[in-house]
């Protein structure tokens, strides 16, 4: 069937063929002038977003500074372990997901409360452990079912431990994962940035808070070449991490577990110094608490407990713990008569057993008083009516610039953060303390009472033995310090916290001679006699005992308020008297008396320190955890 | 005996119905295919090139038949192709959320790819027919013939093969002289729309828009091919990722097999329907150019042999085939290129898949068949 067409219609259709042979090439320009946009034009941008696709910058944690103390024992380092780990945002039902990983893994009820609470601080696409320290059994069953597991991992993580756990923890504080804040404050800086990427943890508290710059270190990257899956096929480039450096304290571990065992279970504060230098010796502050806790994400029943208790473990009571003084204001006070010259040493106050100012009288605790009293036996009876009428001849201003050189009422320097600056009561003082106009006026009758470390009073245990050190040193002050050497852990290099003397207060050395006669007459026939009776050394002492001042925030519980109402024990010390190695200060709250409760705690102290004693009965720290 | 004679007449019955440009240029652009296939995906070569030889063989068939006999099988294919899709409606299987596979028991087959030959057959046989007494009412004919199958394909959904359904039906009427009255208004109609559709993108992709008769993924496919950001880890990876594969390749290409985007899998359906993203990929605009060269001999070669026709039927068949090559490159090329949305349609003789290469080679020996009977001056 050999159908002719007619030639119109025929070259009808050939016009109809160029038409479309004209869309054809008009189609393929369009289609060549994209790809030269894309490919030529366009090449700079599209090949880095090709190779943005393929390297991925892996951060490589670094290992968190060790902490030692003076003589080399660990007391903060790393170990590394498997940790199962789940990215909230991959996968569908976050509690069916855990009870699938249940069925063949150890997850405990507390384990599941923990992550709940690290879910709700974090953000979705992190991903966070469900349990940490995995036995290699668990491993290897995790892996055999890896692949029902979207969003689920196993990851090899360093993790920060406290070998000898409770000990001065207030002083080295503890590691917990980054929260909100805290990544806020690391986007301000965008070095800081880059070097926490591959960082999970930070210092929250004590030590590990104020040297977390040198504890860090430096993180390292590893250029990775990653596939669309973002799994690594191959390794590029690595930058290695830089290890934090390490931190050896003036800290002795075996002092300061001493000192905290003399506590038993008593709350209270001690600080110890090295008078010559400010090396802090022992920082105590009962009761304690196990930093280890915090480092995987503190559950949450651990966490009440910690915060609800009625003893406060969580409070630094050395660091922000403000309490009176008590009589051991008054060795201060005395030195401060002899520098500003209102008494001499000899100059004999007789005591009636109180002190008449203006309408009110204020009573000496013995009946009848001591009679004749000189400076020396003030401080060994402590007697409080030379002290009132010292107060008095003195006046406020005096006492408080006075007062202020020896730190009193200022923050010592120390190098942990959050220091609290006491007070130290002048008018000024009060002006700024207090709204009302009625309450912001000085009246001449508290000046009193401030003379016997009473009244508005109140210093951190740090300063109290910041000041006796001075006295001990003769009137040099040091910056008191935690740590003694900061070590680059890679090259080795040392670098050593230097004893700063911040001033040195030019007080005669016969004033100071009386002071520390009559400080060493109460450890050997005064108020703390008894507590130093045998001892191969001379200390130079005050008891104290300060009225109860509720601490700040502190509730009363009503079923303990008749102990809690109690006084708290005080005493300072330094020895050996003639040239001193150790200045402290300790407290003992609601322990009553000074001479009973705290001065036996210092005694223990210094028995160990200067003559290697070790206090009988007390039991060994539980030392070197398992891990 | 076989003598010499024998030998020679036997060569020649196998060759004679051979064109051997049409032949040279498709080997030519298997022959990429190949090279391409060996990088994008080397497990699958094997199954390619018998893929190949399968394609070559209904080639040299199909063009060894006179277009008389192509002619008498444009109803029965047309008639069965209609009542396949009819039969997916009712009772097709669904996969990945379309309706495009009728079990038939021993085996699964996707009826929308016969139509792809069986529309334009058809439309040739009706114009073929009514030759010389062409009147309007005859492309309200041709509409209606053209119109049900695309619908039926359209609500599977499967957009890609409904367009190339489309273009094939559409390019046949076309070449029957559809007046210039009608296609232009047309074509304006189209250009505004798309350009309405372009400046209009954030009102019309509100996730609460609904498109009437367009399903929602097909609605995502345009709104992430206008802004592939908008979903780059979902819809818009693909195209994201292909232009970032055509854009980095460059000039020259990162190298055969030296391709990121392709070996890493950032590239999705890298042996398919985004091979040319591989080419540009690796072997940069000059690649590509390559390409687009090949396909422009080919087609010139088709729209020739359409001219040369000796019938009717024989040119609206062979103009419709070669413009089906043009639609398929123009949208494939388009698709990868960031330009039209992500509809599935192959690069025409290189991705991988039989289906395709078979309808293709089909098309060629069917171009070849109207050669070989071409008209004599």
């Amino acid at each position: 069937m050999e159908l002719k067409a007619p030639e119109q219609e025929v070259s009808r259709f050939r016009a109809r063929v160029a038409a479309a042979a004209v869309l054809v090439l008009v189609g393929f320009a369009l289609i060549i002038a994209r790809f030269v946009y894309l490919q030529i034009i366009r090449y700079d941008y599209y090949s880095t977003r090709a190779e943005e696709n393929r390297i991925s910058l892996v951060p490589i944690e670094p290992n968190r500074g060790l902490i030692t103390d003076r003589k080399g024992v660990v007391m903060a380092r790393n170990y590394s372990a498997y940790t199962l780990e789940i990215t909230p945002s991959k996968v569908g039902n976050v509690d069916d997901t855990i009870d699938d990983l249940a069925e063949f893994i150890d997850i405990q009820a507390k384990d599941r409360k923990r992550f709940k609470k690290l879910v709700e601080e974090s953000k979705n696409f992190e991903s966070l452990p469900i349990r940490t320290r995995l036995t290699d059994e668990e491993v290897a069953k995790f892996i055999a079912r890896r692949y029902r597991f979207p969003g689920v991992d196993i990851k090899a993580r360093l993790f920060r431990q406290y070998p000898l756990n409770d000990l001065a923890s207030h002083a080295i504080g503890y590691i917990g994962r980054i929260n909100q804040k805290e990544m806020a404050k690391i986007e301000e800086d965008d070095d800081m940035v880059e070097n926490y990427r591959g960082t999970e943890h930070i210092g929250k508290t004590g030590l590990e808070q104020s040297y977390e710059n040198d504890l860090h270190g430096v993180t390292g990257f590893e250029q990775v070449e990653v596939d669309a899956s973002g799994r690594a096929v191959r390794s590029l480039a690595r930058t290695p991490p830089i290890p934090g450096n390490n931190l050896q304290l003036t800290l002795d571990s075996d002092l300061q577990r001493v000192a905290e065992q003399a506590f038993g279970d008593r709350r209270g504060a001690l600080v110890a110094i090295d008078p010559n230098n400010g090396d802090i010796l022992a920082f105590v502050s009962m009761p304690r608490f196990d930093p280890n806790l915090f480092v995987d994400g503190i559950t949450p029943d651990n966490w009440d407990v910690l915060n609800t208790s009625a003893d406060k473990p969580m409070l630094n009571r050395a660091l922000n713990g403000a309490y009176p003084p008590g009589s051991t204001f008054k060795p201060f006070m005395a030195l401060g008569a002899l520098e500003t010259g209102k008494r001499s040493a000899s100059m004999i106050f007789n005591d009636p057993g109180y002190f008449v100012f203006g309408n009110n009288t204020f009573h000496d605790d013995k009946v009848g008083g001591h009679g004749a009293v000189d400076m020396v036996k003030s401080i060994v009876v402590s007697c409080d009516s030379y002290y009132y009428s010292l107060a008095n001849d003195m006046g406020i201003d005096l006492i408080a610039s006075f007062m202020s050189k020896l730190g009193f009422g200022a923050r010592t320097g120390i190098d942990i953060e959050g220091e609290s600056v006491g007070v130290l009561p002048s008018p000024e003082w009060k002006k700024r303390r207090f709204k009302r106009p009625e309450q912001q006026k000085w009246y001449a009758g508290e000046t009193i009472s401030i003379g016997i470390g009473q009244g508005y009073n109140a210093y951190t245990m740090l300063q109290m033995a910041h000041a006796t050190a001075t006295l001990a040193g003769g009137g040099v002050v040091y910056k008191p310090h935690l740590v003694k050497y900061v070590t680059d852990a890679a090259s080795g290099k040392r670098r050593t916290i230097e004893p700063t003397p911040i001033a040195t207060l030019d007080f005669k050395p016969e004033h100071l001679d009386v002071i520390r006669r009559a400080m060493v007459g109460v450890t050997t026939f005064g108020t703390g006699a008894k507590a130093f009776q045998g001892a191969k050394y001379q200390v130079a002492g005050k008891t104290g005992t300060a009225q109860v001042f509720s601490l700040k925030g502190a509730k009363y519980h009503e079923g303990d308020v008749h102990e809690r109402l109690r006084d708290h024990a005080v005493f300072i010390a330094y020895a050996p008297a003639d040239h001193p190695k150790i200045a402290m200060a300790v407290l003992v709250e609601n322990g009553g008396w000074g001479a009973q409760a705290a001065a036996p705690i210092a005694r223990q102290v210094l028995d160990y320190y200067l003559e290697g004693i070790k206090p009988t009965g007390a039991a060994p720290d539980e030392e070197g955890a398992e891990e | 005996m076989i003598t010499l004679g024998e030998v020679r007449y036997f060569l020649q019955r196998i060759v004679r119905p051979i064109d051997p440009f049409l032949l040279v240029i498709s080997l030519i652009i298997m022959g990429c295919a190949y090279v391409v296939m060996l990088s994008a995906s080397p497990e699958r070569i094997n199954s390619h090139i018998i893929n190949i030889c399968a394609a070559l063989v209904v080639m040299w068939i199909v063009a060894g038949q006179p277009p008389q006999r192509l002619h008498n099988f444009a109803v029965p294919l047309y008639v069965l192709g209609l009542l396949l899709l009819i039969g997916v409606a009712l009772f097709g299987d669904v996969s990945k959320g379309a309706r495009r596979w009728l079990n038939l028991g021993v085996m699964r087959i996707q009826p929308s790819e016969l139509m792809k030959i069986a529309m334009p057959l058809m439309l040739a046989w009706y114009f073929q027919r009514r030759e010389g007494s062409l009147k309007f009412y005859d492309f309200l004919v041709a509409i209606v013939i053209l119109a049900v199958p695309t619908a039926l394909i359209i609500i599977q959904p499967d957009l890609g093969t409904a367009i190339l359904v489309l273009a094939a039906g559409f390019f046949v009427i076309f070449f029957a002289g559809l007046s210039w009255k009608l296609i232009i208004p047309a074509g304006v109609l189209g250009i505004a729309a798309i350009v309405a559709i372009v400046s209009y993108q954030d009102q019309i992709c509100a996730s609460d828009v609904k498109w009437p008769g367009l399903h929602d993924y097909q609605k995502h496919r345009v709104c992430t091919l206008l802004d592939p950001s908008s979903d780059p880890r979902g819809k818009g990876f693909h195209t994201i990722q292909s232009t970032i594969a055509v854009g980095s390749g460059g000039f020259f290409g990162k190298g055969w097999r030296m391709g990121t985007q392709t070996h890493l899998d950032f590239l999705p359906e890298r042996h398919t329907d985004f091979i040319l993203a591989v080419v540009s990929e690796e072997f940069g605009f000059a690649g590509v150019l390559a390409i687009a060269i090949l396909y422009c001999l080919l087609i010139g070669r088709g729209l020739l042999i359409a001219s040369n026709a000796a019938t009717m039927f024989g040119r609206l068949l062979a103009g419709a085939v070669t413009m089906i090559f043009f639609t398929f490159a123009f949208v494939n090329m388009g698709m990868v290129s960031g330009i039209l949305p992500v509809v599935g349609v192959p690069l025409p003789m290189i991705s991988y898949g039989g289906t395709s290469l078979v309808t293709l080679c089909l098309g060629i020996g069917i171009l070849m068949s109207i050669q070989q009977h071409r008209r004599r001056r």
